[in-house]
């Protein structure tokens, strides 16, 4: 049982050492032909444009939240369609039309939020209280 | 430190640089790379008809893995910097393909006002390629070709 054990540990040193045994193989053998081109970032060929750390605006990350909503409706109420009319032939289309219902409904109340929220809207004045970076407190978004 | 091209010419160094050569053909991987219709008989030759995963070629999707890029259709100008770029981005030894009428001479735009007349224009290129498209045989023939360039080649050896 242990001798086991002791061919897992053996083959687990055995392959780490094989990787760091092949890097430093290849450093030894590999010509070194270092160019400030050749270090540029791999866009496709493109070449970047700005810093990769630019900030994106957060109504991004709120439409996508808000899609989810729908997305998930439509994903998840499709199949219901599909299999209604057996549920309803089995006599038990009341039960399922009640499941989709309360679905549906913890999804719409989802929506009533970010509407009452303004989220919906694109453009959208918000105050705060924390200090923003630029010239006003206000800040349209 | 590295031992590229530093040691004597003995039996120990030329036998490893055969080692050398032998692994490096026979992992030729090509950046996955097509401008125009030579990339379709470029999949093709990935495809398991011609099936150059065979000879170890396999295609990458960065040119930093890549030992080979092939050259597939025509080059516009706007293209051709992009080209440079990736061939740049690409470690050494790096290999080139020209293939097919267009990436060899301009083919049958070369009157275009927008099409570069030649890769070889731009970064030298090792094996061209006629026809248009050339057919996936062809392409793989260009590859035996490479790997008998690679097999020349001195490694280790000064």
């Amino acid at each position: 049982m242990l001798f086991d054990f002791a061919n897992v540990l053996v083959f687990l040193g055995v392959g780490i050492t094989f990787v760091f045994a092949m890097l430093l193989a290849g450093r030894f053998v590999r010509p070194q032909i270092p160019d400030p081109e050749k270090a540029t970032t791999y866009e496709c060929g493109e070449r970047p444009i700005g810093n990769a750390w630019i900030q994106f605006n957060f109504r991004f990350y709120l439409i996508a939240l808000i899609f989810i909503i729908f997305d998930v409706e439509i994903a998840f109420m499709f199949p219901v369609a599909v299999v209604f009319r057996r549920w309803v032939e089995s006599g038990q289309g009341m039960l399922a039309l009640a499941e989709i219902l309360v679905f549906v409904g913890i999804l719409f109340l989802g929506l009533v939020y970010v509407w009452a929220k303004g989220d919906i809207k694109w453009q959208k004045l918000m105050t705060t209280d924390a200090p923003v970076r630029g010239k006003d407190r206000r800040v349209s978004l | 430190m590295s031992l590229y091209r530093s040691m004597p010419d003995t039996v120990l160094t030329t036998t490893v640089d055969k080692l050398l050569n032998w692994s490096r053909l026979s992992s030729l991987w090509y950046l996955l790379f097509g401008l125009a219709c030579c990339a379709i008989e470029l999949m093709q030759t990935g495809g398991p008809r011609a099936d150059l995963d065979r000879f170890g070629s396999v295609p990458r999707a960065t040119p930093r893995q890549s030992d080979l890029i092939i050259i597939a259709g025509t080059i516009t100008l706007k293209m051709a910097t992009r080209i440079k770029l990736l061939y740049e981005q690409m470690p050494y030894p790096k290999y080139v393909i020209s293939m097919g009428s267009c990436s060899n001479s301009g083919g049958l735009f070369s009157y275009a006002y927008s099409v570069l007349r030649g890769i070889d224009k731009m970064i030298p290129v090792d094996v061209y390629i006629p026809g248009c498209p050339p057919r996936p045989e062809a392409l793989t023939e260009s590859l035996l070709a490479i790997q008998e360039q690679i097999k020349k080649e001195k490694f280790l050896v000064r």
